[in-house]
Parts: structure tokens; sequence; C-alpha cells
């Protein structure tokens, strides 16, 4: 079946910064206030760049703030200090538009079908037409191979098929960045490596940039054009490292005897600053 | 077995047991083990209901009822979801107050109907408080089980959406919590009935609660079972409906 490519979302040329840099971190730090009193110093500073349409994931230890960095990109948590610009406009207090966010956790709303959650934000945009809501849904549905079960309920699907509506949810809001917090998290490893495809088919046909956080090394491997290691808490980006995968990339790229060298790369760092989390202390 | 056929083996397993026991009763009151005075057939009950009410004697009684329960039902759940979406807010007055729900139902509420007839009169008004306190607290403790159910991430979905907070209320939070709210309306209308029929017993000089006091005084079995039977097959009926209608909403969750 073929798809209408005007469906999806392409990288607004009205928005394009200059250098390519799409999201822009400076000196971002996050400090939680906890109720006893006492202040939790979770994430940063953090300085680095997004570049326009790339695939850009962040792996680091448990607890070391990737979620957190997610949401203050995201503008769901604004930082302590510092600032994020999202084509070159400060994010402050709510979510930009343009930007959507895929969680870990199932946020399928269980009260209605799989066609009326993917059309639910779009429903609520202004200036959008009934045949639009549903040109684009049925497209979202499509892509996300969930046409058979538009009217399904969530609880009628599998777990990796709830993550596909949310998936399907974020790309009818044709975004042009999407942010993904641990999107298969919860799946079983065949469907994690199914997932990471659709995933990067749906990067290359939306032309968007994606920031994904993930546990995964070799899922980071597999998707990202750079990969970005985190400290331990406060998490501070250590590395970043570039893959050179080809665009036209899937999972199979797993066999690429340079596949090894990344993981490996990312696992030796990702070591240490693990050991360090889980208070050894000792880096070995 | 599907879970289907099992539901409906349970189903016409529930009927049967019903009708089991009806049929008992039926043979115990025809054969005398049960005095005509102590209790009449059922279906002696189901004749003296039918006739009545074609005569309309129930009319009045039913009208009086009927509305004391609804004004009581509709108040409970109202300012009962009210409070406990003000409560849930207040983490603080909800520390103070949990402990006083959850020994609520111990506190006999008929004990208070002097200071009820002293405030109110002797008006439908007692009939409506008593049924209102019966109700409204099962009402806030359903909505803050709710409110403490929503997940996060659901919260979080309408703010990337940009939703406003009065849309966010209604259009997720309120549907994240429904399967709670429906806990607590189930409990709102049985409470209802039983505090206003309760009370119709002792302050009332109307509704069914009254009619059946009124009857039991007389000695009039046909009349008291009459109505005995009337209150039990509306109540069910009320109850089935909300069943039914939970019944679909968990499905569709997968609940």
């Amino acid at each position: 079946m073929s798809h209408d490519s005007s469906n999806v979302a392409r990288p607004a040329s009205t928005h394009a910064d200059e250098r390519g840099d799409h999201v822009v971190l400076d000196q971002v730090s996050r400090v939680f206030d906890m109720a006893s009193g006492a202040a939790v110093h979770a994430l940063g500073p953090v300085d680095f760049t997004l570049r326009r349409g790339e695939f850009f994931s962040v792996i680091g230890p448990s607890g070391c703030g990737k979620s957190t960095l997610l949401e203050c990109i995201a503008g769901l948590s604004a930082p302590s200090g510092g600032e994020v610009l999202f084509e070159g406009k400060k994010v402050c207090g709510q979510v930009p538009e343009g930007v959507g966010v895929v969680f870990q956790a199932d946020a399928s709303f269980p009260w209605l079908t799989v066609w009326d959650n993917v059309a639910f934000g779009l429903r609520r945009m202004r200036g959008m037409t009934s045949s639009v809501v549903r040109q684009r849904v049925d497209y979202a549905l499509s892509f996300m191979g969930l046409s058979g079960f538009a009217r399904a309920y969530p609880a009628q699907l599998s777990g990796g098929m709830r993550q596909r509506v949310c998936i399907a949810r974020t790309l009818v809001m044709q975004p042009r960045l999407i942010l993904l917090d641990e999107p298969f998290g919860a799946l079983d490893q065949q469907t994690r490596l199914l997932m990471g495809d659709e995933l990067l088919r749906l990067w290359r046909e939306t032309g968007a940039t994606i920031f994904l956080i993930t546990h995964s090394l070799d899922e980071a491997a597999a998707l990202s054009d750079r990969i970005g290691v985190m400290s331990a808490r406060p998490g501070t980006l250590i590395d970043i490292v570039e893959t050179g995968w080809s665009k036209d990339r899937d999972s199979s790229i797993a066999a690429d005897p340079a596949f090894g060298g990344v993981t490996a790369r990312l696992w030796s760092q990702l070591r240490v600053e693990s050991m360090k989390s889980m208070g050894s202390g000792v880096a070995a | 077995m599907t879970a289907v056929s099992g539901f409906r083996r349970a189903s016409v397993a529930r009927w049967l047991v019903i009708a089991g026991f009806v049929l008992i009763l039926e043979i115990l009151c025809r054969t005398g083990v049960i005095a005509a005075q102590t209790m009449i057939p059922p279906s002696d009950m189901v004749a003296a209901l039918y006739q009545m009410v074609m005569a309309g004697d129930l009319n009045g009684d039913a009208l009086v009822t009927f509305q004391n329960v609804g004004a009581a039902f509709v108040i409970a759940v109202a300012s009962g979801f009210a409070a406990g979406i003000v409560i849930h807010a207040l983490p603080r007055l909800r520390r103070v107050l949990e402990p006083l729900f959850a020994s609520y139902y111990a506190v006999p509420t008929f004990v208070f109907y002097p200071v009820l007839l002293a405030v109110l009169g002797m008006g439908n008004a007692p009939m409506i408080a008593i049924g209102t306190l019966f109700g409204v607290v099962a009402m806030i403790v359903a909505t803050l089980n709710g409110l403490d159910r929503i997940p996060p991430v659901l919260v979080k979905t309408a703010r990337v959406m940009g939703m406003s907070v009065f849309a966010t209320a209604f259009r997720v939070q309120l549907p994240a919590i429904a399967p709670y709210l429906f806990t607590g309306v189930k409990l709102a209308i049985a409470y209802a009935f039983i505090g206003v029929i309760a009370a119709e017993f002792i302050l009332s000089g109307h509704g069914l609660g009254y009619a059946i006091s009124y009857a039991y005084n007389n000695f009039d079995n046909r009349t008291m079972y009459a109505d005995m039977l009337l209150i039990i097959l509306i109540v069910s009926f009320i109850n089935a409906i909300f069943q039914e209608w939970e019944r679909r909403i968990l499905r569709r969750r997968g609940l």
C-alpha cells in the first residue's frame, strides 16, 4: 500500500536554523527539592545540540537523569539552571508546538477506540477539519499497521500494539521533534527490534528530529546517528558517539562489523558509570 | 469454557437460586409451616402488588419516596464528587479526614434524627438529609480512590497536547476515574434508598417506608409485603441498569 507522503511532517523551512541546530541545551541542570528539605541534584549541567533531522539516542546508568533531561527538552519540567532552545525559541513552562512525546508507560486512553485515541490531539488543533482529521488518522494507522484495529479498544491489544497507537497519536500531530522515553522498555526483545525498524521508517518518512532515551546499548547503536553517554547522577554528557550508519538502515545493521565497535565503546564508558551508580566506585 | 459462557452459566445459576428460594417460601407458606400472620406466599405478594398498582394505591407514597431518594442521591453524588476533588487537592485536610471516613459507617446516623427534626422540620428535608448523609461519604471515598489512580502519564500526555487544566480535567481525568465513580454512584443510590426508607419508618407520615410501618402496625400483611416487594423490584431494577452500564465500561477497558 502506498502512502501519501504529504500527510507526514517535514521540517518547516520557516523554522530552519542557519546552522541546522534544532534544539540547543545550554548549561541545563535540574535540582529537585525533596519533602525532607534536602535538595537532589539530578541533572547537569548539560550542553549539547540536536541537529535538525538527526536520530539522537541517550544512554546512561539508572537514575542518571535521562528522563529528566527529556522532560526539560519537552517543556514538561523547567530546568533549575540554564536554558533549552527549540528552533531558536526558549522552552519555558509548556510543550512547544511541533514537539511530540512518546512515554515508556502505556499512555493510550482506555475509554477510547484506537481510532479515537489517534485522533484525540488532532481534534483539539485549531482549524482542523473533520476530513483532514480522518485523512491523517487513517494514514497514521496504516503507517503503523493498525488499520485493522481502528475500532478496537486498547485493552484488546498487545503492549507493542498499544505503544504503536501512542506513536501513531504522536505522528498525526506532525511533530518536527519527537522525544521518546524508553518507548520499548516494556516489550520483549523481538518486538523491540521490529519496533525499532518501524521507528526508523517513521523517522525517514517524516524527516523529524528524534531524541530517544533507552537502556539498550544495541537499540541505541542500531537506530542512532549519534549516541550521547550520560554519567552517573548528576547526569552530564560524557561522550557523544557518531555511528556513521547510512540513513536507510534497519536492525540488520547489528551484523555490520562496525556495530560491535560502537557497542563496545558505549559499554566501556557505561560500565564505569553504572558501577559508580551502583555505589561500588570500582571501575576495573 | 469461554468467559462469556461462564458468565451466562453463572447468571442462569443465580436466577435458579432466586427461583428456588421463592419456591421454597411459597411451599412453606402454603403448607402452613410459615404462618399467614408472619408471611404471605410470594404469589400472593405479587397479586397484592398488582392490585395495588392497578388501583393506584401506591402512587402517592411511591412518588414521595422516589422524589426523596432521587434528591438524596443527586445531592450525595454531586457534593461527594466535589468534596472528593477538594480533599484530594488538600493533602493536609485529607490526612485529617481520611480516618474519619474509614469509621464513618460505624456511626449509626439515625441517632441524629431528633436533631434533624429540630433543625429541618417535619417535611421531606430530614429524609433527604439522612439519605444524603448515608451516601455522600461513599462518593467522596470513591472519588479519592479514582483520583489516586489516574496514571500520571495520561496527564503528561494531555500537557504534551497543550490541553488546558479544564480540558484535562474533563477530557482525561474524568473518563480515567469513571470506573471508580461508578462504584460511588452505585453505593450512593443504595444508601439513598436505605436512608430514605428507614427514615420514613420513624420520621414521616408518608412514603413507602411509612406505608410499610403503617401496614405492619395494623396487621395488614398483604399491603406490607406488596410494598416491600415493590421496593425490592425497583431497587433491583435500578441496580441491574447500573451493573450493566458498569460492565460495559469495564469490558471496554479490559477490566
